[in-house]
C-alpha cells in the first residue's frame, strides 16, 4: 500500500525524484490552468457565436499570459478598512490547497527510473481521499477570509454564502467519497484507482450506480462555487463578490485558484468514477498511454463544466440550500447503505434499498407536513395580527434569536 | 459471523479482511432498556413530525410513560439475569450487567415514569406544544443508562454527554423567559466546559494505564506496582472533576442555582434527578470498583468536597426567598450526602448511596412540581410568599408537598429518613466520624429551611419581610444547627440512628415564632393542578411514605444492587 | 512505512519536522489567547490544529491527521468565523481590560501551577516504566485498517451510542434554534433590557421573517471606529445574544 520509492530508505536519488515529481508537477498545473482559462472562454464564446479571444498568439492561446502580465503590473490596491495580514493571506490560502490537491491524483502508472519504482503522482499518502476532503475544506478559508478581512459589505456576503455553500455542500461530497472507499477498500488514490483498473466496466461510475457520481460532480460544481453555483460572485447582487476589493496579483491568484480547482476537481472525477488513468494501451511507450487516457479524461470533464457553465443558470440561494441539504444529503447517505447492503449479500442490498426508499417516503411526507402547518400558522399570524395581552403578566419579553435564526437560514 | 452482527458486521469483516477480526457478540438484551428508550425516541420523533396537526402533549406524555414502564420490564428481566447467573460483560466488554448496573436503569425507567406526568400538565399550562419534552427527556435517560451500565470509559463519556446535552435544551425550552435561555446558555458553556476536563480525565488514565475500559484498567492496577503515578493520578483528579460538575458537589457546584431557577420548572425537576442518577452511577462505579487500589489517594478529596457541599448547600439555602432556588441549593446538599458513601467505599457505603439516589430521585420530581403548580402562569414566580395559606386553598396539596419536603429533611416514617440513615451509617462504620457529625449538622440546618416552607403553607399569616426572614432565618439556622449537631454528637455515638429524625422534631420551635408576622391583605394566586400532576405527585408521595414505613424491599434492593456487583 | 521503521529512523528530518509542528503548535496557542481581534484568534487556533495534524503524521497516524484537518480546521474553525462574522462581534477586544476583578492575576497562577504540574508530569516516570502503556494498535496492517479494526471489535459499543449523541445533537439545535410556533410572536417592547429606543420603534418588531433577520446582520466593519452597527433596526441589535 505504501509508496514502493521508499521501500528501499531515503537516498539522494529519491530525494532528486521527489523533486522532480514535485516541480513537475507544479509547472504542468500551472500551464494547464492558463490553456484551462483559454479553453472556456474559446468553449463558451464558441456556445454564444462568439469567436473570443484570438489576438495573442495562435487562436488567442496566449491570452491569458497577456491577461495575467496585465494584471501583474497593476496597482495593488489595500482597502483602508482592510485587516492588512489576513486580506494578503487569503489569496494564498486559496490557491495553495488548489494546488496541494494534485498531488495524490494518479496521473499515470509506474515507470522504473534507475531501479526505482516510481509511482506517477506527487505522493500516496494510506489516507489519500482523506487528504483531499481535508484540503477541500481548508479552501473555504481563502473564500471566507477574502469576503471579511475587505471590510466591505458585499464582499462580506459573498463570502458568507460561499462559505455556507462549500460546507453544505462538503457532506454530500465526504459521503459519496465514502461508496467509492467501500469499494475499493482503500483511501489510497492509487489502491482506487487500481480496483477499476482492466475493464471499463469495473469503474466505479457503472459499479455504484450512477447516483455517486451524479452527487460527486453537483457537490464538487458547488464546492468550486462555479455555476449554477456561483452565489458568492452573484454580479447583479454583490458587486463581483468575495474578490470585488481585490485587484491585481492577488486578484489574480484568486482566478488562478478558481481555474485550477476546475482542472484538480476534474481529474479527482476521473480517478474516483473513471478508473483515472486506465485505458487501453500498446506496446510501444507503455507507460505514455495511461497518461494520455488520464489527460483526455481530464480535458473531457473539463469541457464538462465549461458546458454546465455556458447553459446552466444560476440557483437561487435558498433553492441551492434545499437541494443540499434536503436532498443530496439523504440521498447520498441512502446510496451509501445501499452500496455497503450489496457489498454484502444482494438480499442486503436489496432491503436496505427498501428501507431508504421507505425513509425517502417518511422524509418527504415529514417535510411537506412542516410545511403545510408553517403555511396555516402564517395564516392564523395574519389573521391575528392584533397585539394581545401577555397572560401571565410578568414575564418578560421572547430571547430575540432572529439573528441566530439568520445563521440557520444560511445553513450552518 | 453470527446473524446477530448484522451487516455491518458482515460489512467490517469483508472490508477489513480476515486479518484475525473476531467480531463482538451482540448481546442485544443487556442493552434492551437503552434501546427501548432510544427507539421509541425516534418513533416519537417521527410521529410528530408526520402527524398533519400537532399532537396533543398528553398523547406524548402517554408514550414517554409507556416507554418508561417498558424499560423498566427490560431492566427487571435483566435483574433476574443477574440474580440467577450473576454478574457479566457483554459486547466487548464494553457493557456491565449487574446489579448496580441494573439498579440504575432502574431508577432511570421510574424517573422516566413520573417526569412526563409533571410535565403534561405544565406545558399544557404554558401552551408549549410538540415533542420536545418527551424526546430529550428520553434520550437523556437513555444517557444515564449508558453510564450505569458502561465498563468502558469512552462509554462512559458519550452517556455523559448523551444525558447533559438533552438537559442544557430542556433548560433553554421555554423560549418566552428569557432566564431560560440563559439558563441553557450557563449549562451549556459550563457543561461543555467540565465535559472538556473529563475526558483530558480520560486521556490521562489512559497513557497511564494502557486502557479505557475499567475492568482492564482494574486488572492492570492490580497487577502492577505503581512506583510513580503523576499521570494516573492527574487523570483521576480531571475525571472526579468531571462528575462533581455533573452532580452539583461544591465547588463545581456554580450553574446550579442560576440553571435550576432559569429552567421550566418540571425540567429542573427531571435535570436534578437524571444528572444525579447518571453521575453518581458512574462515580460510584469508576471509583469504587475500578481505582480501590487508590483508594487513600481519592478519599481525602472526596472527604472535602462531601463536607464542602454538605455545608454550603444547607448554609445558602437559608437564605433564600425564592423556593426553587431554595430546592437547588437543597440538592446541592444531597448531593453531599451521597458522597458520604463514596467516601465511606464500603458496600454498606454504596448501598446507602444507591438508595439516596433512588429516594432523591422521587422526591426532588415531586418537589419540583409542586414548585411548578404553585408557581402559576408563567413560571417565573416562586417566592415564598406565594405558598401562603395553601395549606387552606389546597389542603391535599400542601399535604403532598410537605411530606415530600419532610422527606427531604429526614423526617421519620419517610424514606428520606433511612437514606440519609444509611449513608450516616456507612460513614461512621468507616470511621468517618467527622464527616458524619458534619452530615447531621447540615441535616439539621436544612431541617429549618424545609419546615420554614411547610409553615408557610399551613400558617394563615404572612411572613413579614425578605430581608427579616433572612436574617432572622441566619440566625435561628445557626442556633438550631448548633442544637442538632450537640444531640447528633451524641447520636453519633450511639451509631448515628435518626439524629435527623430528631433535628426536625427540635428545629420546628427555633423557626417558628419571629419569622412570621400577621399580614393583612394576602394576594393569593390561583393554583390548579391537572390530573397528570395529581398522578404524578401520588406516585412520589406514595412511594415516599410506603417505602418510608415500609422500608425493606428498597433497602435489600439496595443491597443486593451491590452484593451482586 | 510500517510503524517499526518509523520509530528506527527516527533521525534528524523527524526530530525537525516535530520542533517545527510544536512551535507552530505552541505559537498558534498563544495567539488565540493574546490576539485582540477574534477572527485572528481563530486563524491562530487554526495554526494550532494544523500543527498537531503535522505531529500525527509524524507519529504515522494519518488517518487521524487528516480527520483533524477535517473536522476542526473544516467544520468547528470555520463555523466560529461564520459565527463571529455573521453577528458582527469582530470588534477588536482590549485585552487588557479585566472583565472580573483580579480574575488575571488567578489565571496567571492557576496556569502556572498547571504548568508546573505537567513538568513534574513529564519529569517523573509514567506508570509502568514505559514511556507508554498502550498498545492495541500494534500490529500489522495499515494505520487505517487497524483504527477501523479496533472501531468494530473493541469500541463497537461506543462508536455504535455516537449515533445516539449525534441524534440528540441535532434535536437539541433544532428545539433551541426553532421560533415556537404555537403562539403567534409576541412583540417585544415589554423587555425590561432597556434597547436604543428608535422613534420608529415598531411594536411588530418581532414578528419579522428570516430574511430581515439575515439583513440586520449586514457585515460589521472591522474598524473599531465604527462604536455601532452603521446599519438597519436598531432593535435588532444589542444584548440579546447573552454574554457569558
Amino acid at each position: 500500500m505504501s509508496d514502493p520509492l521508499f521501500a528501499h530508505g531515503v537516498g539522494l536519488a529519491v530525494i532528486l525524484i521527489v523533486l522532480v515529481k514535485v516541480v513537475v508537477a507544479f509547472a504542468a498545473l500551472l500551464v494547464c490552468t492558463m490553456l484551462m482559462v483559454w479553453f472556456e472562454r474559446k468553449v463558451i464564446s464558441d456556445m454564444q457565436n462568439r469567436i473570443g479571444p484570438n489576438r495573442a498568439g495562435p487562436y488567442g492561446l496566449l491570452q491569458s499570459l497577456a491577461d495575467g502580465t496585465k494584471l501583474f503590473f497593476k496597482e495593488d490596491l489595500l482597502p483602508e478598512k482592510a485587516d492588512r495580514f489576513v486580506f494578503r493571506l487569503a489569496p494564498l490560502l486559496a490557491v495553495i490547497p488548489a494546488f496541494l490537491i494534485f498531488a495524490v491524483v494518479p496521473v499515470g502508472g509506474v515507470v522504473t527510473i534507475a531501479h526505482h519504482v516510481v509511482e506517477l503522482q506527487v505522493a500516496d499518502p494510506p489516507m489519500g481521499i482523506l487528504y483531499l476532503l481535508a484540503l477541500s475544506s481548508v479552501a473555504v478559508y481563502g473564500v471566507m477570509l477574502a469576503g471579511w478581512s475587505s471590510g466591505s459589505k458585499y464582499p462580506l456576503l459573498g463570502s458568507v454564502r460561499a462559505s455556507a455553500q462549500m460546507i453544505s455542500y462538503e457532506a454530500a461530497l465526504g459521503l459519496t467519497v465514502v461508496t467509492v472507499v467501500l469499494e475499493s477498500h482503500s483511501l489510497s488514490t492509487r489502491a482506487i484507482i487500481q480496483s477499476q483498473s482492466h475493464h471499463f466496466w469495473q469503474w466505479n461510475v457503472l459499479r455504484l450506480g450512477i447516483v455517486p457520481f451524479a452527487i460527486f460532480m453537483i457537490a464538487s460544481t458547488a464546492e468550486m462555487n462555479r455555476p449554477p453555483f456561483d452565489l458568492a460572485e452573484g454580479e447583479s447582487e454583490l458587486g463581483g463578490g468575495f474578490n470585488t476589493e481585490y485587484s491585481s496579483l492577488r486578484f489574480a491568484l484568486f482566478y488562478l485558484a478558481e481555474f485550477m480547482n476546475t482542472i484538480t476537481m476534474s481529474a479527482v472525477a476521473v480517478t474516483l468514477f473513471f478508473g483515472g488513468p486506465d485505458g487501453p494501451g500498446f506496446h510501444v511507450v507503455r507507460w505514455l498511454w495511461p497518461i494520455l487516457w488520464f489527460l483526455g479524461k481530464t480535458v473531457a470533464f473539463c469541457y464538462v463544466q465549461v458546458w454546465i457553465r455556458a447553459s446552466l443558470p444560476r440557483m437561487r440561494y435558498d433553492q441551492l440550500m434545499d437541494l443540499g441539504w434536503k436532498r443530496l444529503i439523504p440521498l447520498s447517505l441512502g446510496w451509501l447503505l445501499v452500496v455497503a447492503g450489496f457489498i454484502v449479500s444482494v438480499a442486503w442490498g436489496a432491503a436496505l434499498f427498501g428501507a431508504g426508499v421507505l425513509a425517502a417516503v417518511l422524509l418527504y411526507q415529514s417535510i411537506r407536513v412542516g410545511r403545510r402547518r408553517r403555511e396555516s400558522l402564517a395564516a392564523a399570524m395574519a389573521a391575528a395580527a392584533v397585539p394581545r395581552p401577555r397572560p401571565g403578566g410578568n414575564r418578560q419579553g421572547p430571547v430575540d434569536l432572529r439573528p441566530l435564526a439568520g445563521t440557520g437560514k444560511v445553513g450552518t | 459471523m453470527t446473524g446477530s452482527t448484522g451487516v455491518l458486521g458482515a460489512l467490517a469483516a469483508h472490508l477489513l479482511g480476515a486479518g484475525g477480526l473476531v467480531l463482538p457478540h451482540l448481546n442485544y438484551s443487556t442493552i434492551l432498556p437503552e434501546l427501548i428508550l432510544l427507539g421509541g425516541m425516534l418513533v416519537i420523533l417521527a410521529a410528530s413530525a408526520l402527524s398533519p396537526r400537532p399532537l396533543p402533549t398528553e398523547v406524548y406524555a402517554t408514550a414517554t410513560v409507556g416507554l418508561g414502564i417498558a424499560s423498566l420490564i427490560a431492566s427487571l428481566v435483566l435483574w433476574r439475569d443477574v440474580t440467577s447467573h450473576g454478574a457479566f460483560t457483554a459486547i466487548a466488554r464494553s457493557i456491565d450487567v449487574d446489579g448496580f448496573a441494573v439498579f440504575f436503569l432502574v431508577v432511570v425507567s421510574c424517573i422516566l415514569i413520573v417526569a412526563p406526568m409533571f410535565a403534561a400538565g405544565y406545558l399544557r399550562r404554558e401552551g408549549i406544544t410538540g415533542c420536545e419534552y418527551y424526546v430529550l427527556a428520553l434520550i437523556s435517560g437513555s444517557g444515564a443508562m449508558f453510564m450505569a451500565s458502561a465498563n468502558d470509559l469512552i462509554l462512559i463519556f458519550l452517556g455523559l454527554e448523551i444525558l447533559s446535552i438533552p438537559l442544557y435544551v430542556l433548560a433553554g425550552l421555554d423560549h418566552r423567559r428569557e432566564a431560560s435561555g440563559e439558563a441553557a446558555m450557563k449549562y451549556f458553556v459550563l457543561g461543555a466546559f467540565s465535559s472538556a476536563i473529563f475526558v483530558y480525565g480520560i486521556a490521562l488514565t489512559y497513557g497511564a494505564t494502557g486502557s479505557t475500559n475499567l475492568a482492564e484498567i482494574g486488572a492492570f492496577l492490580s497487577r502492577n506496582v505503581i512506583t510513580s503515578n503523576g499521570v494516573l493520578l492527574g487523570g483521576l483528579a480531571l475525571l472526579l472533576v468531571g462528575f462533581a460538575f455533573k452532580v452539583a458537589a461544591v465547588p463545581f457546584h456554580m450553574w446550579t442555582p442560576d440553571v435550576y431557577q432559569g429552567a421550566p420548572t418540571p425540567a429542573t425537576g427531571f435535570m436534578a434527578a437524571m444528572a444525579k442518577a447518571g453521575g453518581f452511577a458512574a462515580l460510584l462505579r469508576v471509583f469504587v470498583s475500578t481505582f480501590p487500589t487508590l483508594r487513600t489517594s481519592w478519599q481525602p478529596v472526596v472527604w472535602v468536597l462531601a463536607i464542602l457541599t454538605l455545608v454550603l448547600g444547607a448554609v445558602v439555602a437559608i437564605v433564600q426567598n425564592d423556593v426553587k432556588r431554595m430546592l437547588a441549593y437543597s440538592s446541592i446538599n444531597h448531593a453531599g450526602f451521597v458522597l458520604l458513601g463514596l467516601e465511606a467505599a464500603t458496600a454498606r457505603g454504596i448501598a446507602g448511596s444507591l438508595y439516596y439516589v433512588f429516594v432523591y430521585s422521587l422526591l426532588v420530581l415531586g418537589s419540583f412540581a409542586v414548585v411548578a403548580a404553585v408557581g402559576g402562569n408563567g413560571d417565573a414566580d416562586h417566592d415564598i410568599s406565594r405558598y401562603r395559606g395553601l395549606g387552606r386553598r389546597r389542603p391535599v396539596l400542601a399535604v403532598g408537598f410537605a411530606i415530600l419536603l419532610l422527606a427531604q429533611a429526614g423526617a421519620p416514617f419517610t424514606t428520606g429518613f433511612f437514606s440519609k440513615f444509611y449513608v450516616v451509617e456507612a460513614a461512621v462504620a468507616a470511621h468517618s466520624y467527622a464527616l458524619a457529625v458534619i452530615a447531621m449538622g447540615s441535616a439539621g440546618v436544612a431541617a429549618f429551611f424545609y419546615l420554614r416552607v411547610v409553615f408557610v403553607m399551613f400558617s394563615d399569616v404572612g411572613i413579614a419581610g425578605a430581608s427579616d426572614v433572612s436574617r432572622g432565618g441566619g440566625e435561628i439556622a445557626r442556633a438550631g444547627a448548633v442544637a442538632a449537631e450537640v444531640r447528633e454528637q451524641d447520636a453519633t455515638l450511639l451509631g448515628g440512628a435518626g439524629a435527623s429524625a430528631v433535628a426536625t422534631l427540635v428545629a420546628p420551635a427555633y423557626v417558628a415564632a419571629p419569622e412570621l408576622a400577621p399580614e393583612g391583605t394576602p394576594s393569593e394566586p390561583e393554583v390548579s393542578v391537572s390530573p397528570w400532576v395529581t398522578t404524578g405527585l401520588v406516585l412520589c408521595v406514595g412511594a415516599t411514605l410506603v417505602f418510608g414505613i415500609w422500608p425493606q424491599p428498597l433497602v435489600d434492593f439496595a443491597h443486593q444492587a451491590t452484593l451482586i456487583f | 512505512m510500517g510503524g517499526a521503521t518509523v520509530v528506527a529512523a527516527a533521525t534528524v528530518p523527524d526530530a525537525l519536522t516535530f520542533a517545527i509542528a510544536a512551535v507552530i503548535c505552541v505559537g498558534g496557542a498563544f495567539g488565540v489567547v493574546l490576539m485582540r481581534s477574534p477572527v485572528h484568534a481563530a486563524l491562530s487556533l487554526v495554526a494550532t490544529l494544523f500543527g498537531i495534524a503535522v505531529l500525527f503524521v509524524e507519529e504515522d497516524a494519518q488517518f487521524l491527521a487528516a480527520v483533524q484537518v477535517i473536522v476542526y480546521t473544516g467544520a468547528i474553525v470555520v463555523l466560529f468565523l461564520f459565527v463571529i462574522m455573521l453577528l458582527g462581534v469582530d470588534r477588536k477586544e482590549r485585552v487588557l481590560a479585566d472583565v472580573f476583578k483580579g480574575q488575571r492575576v488567578v489565571a496567571l497562577v492557576l496556569g502556572l501551577m498547571v504548568l508546573a504540574e505537567v513538568v513534574l508530569l513529564g519529569r517523573s516516570r509514567w506508570t509502568t516504566g514505559a514511556h507508554s502503556a498502550t498498545g492495541s494498535l500494534e500490529g500489522s496492517g495499515s494505520n487505517v485498517a487497524k483504527l477501523g479494526r479496533a472501531l468494530f471489535t473493541a469500541y463497537l459499543v461506543p462508536f455504535e451510542v455516537t449515533s445516539a449523541l449525534l441524534i440528540v445533537a441535532v434535536v437539541g439545535a433544532v428545539v433551541l434554534a426553532r421560533r415556537p410556533d404555537h403562539r403567534p410572536v409576541e412583540p417585544i417592547e415589554e423587555v425590561e433590557v432597556p434597547l436604543v429606543p428608535g422613534p420608529d420603534d415598531d411594536p411588530f418588531g418581532a414578528v419579522g421573517t428570516d430574511e430581515d433577520a439575515g439583513g440586520s446582520t449586514a457585515p460589521d466593519e472591522t474598524a473599531s471606529t465604527v462604536p455601532e452597527h452603521a446599519s438597519s433596526e436598531p432593535e435588532h441589535e444589542p444584548a440579546e445574544v447573552p454574554s457569558t
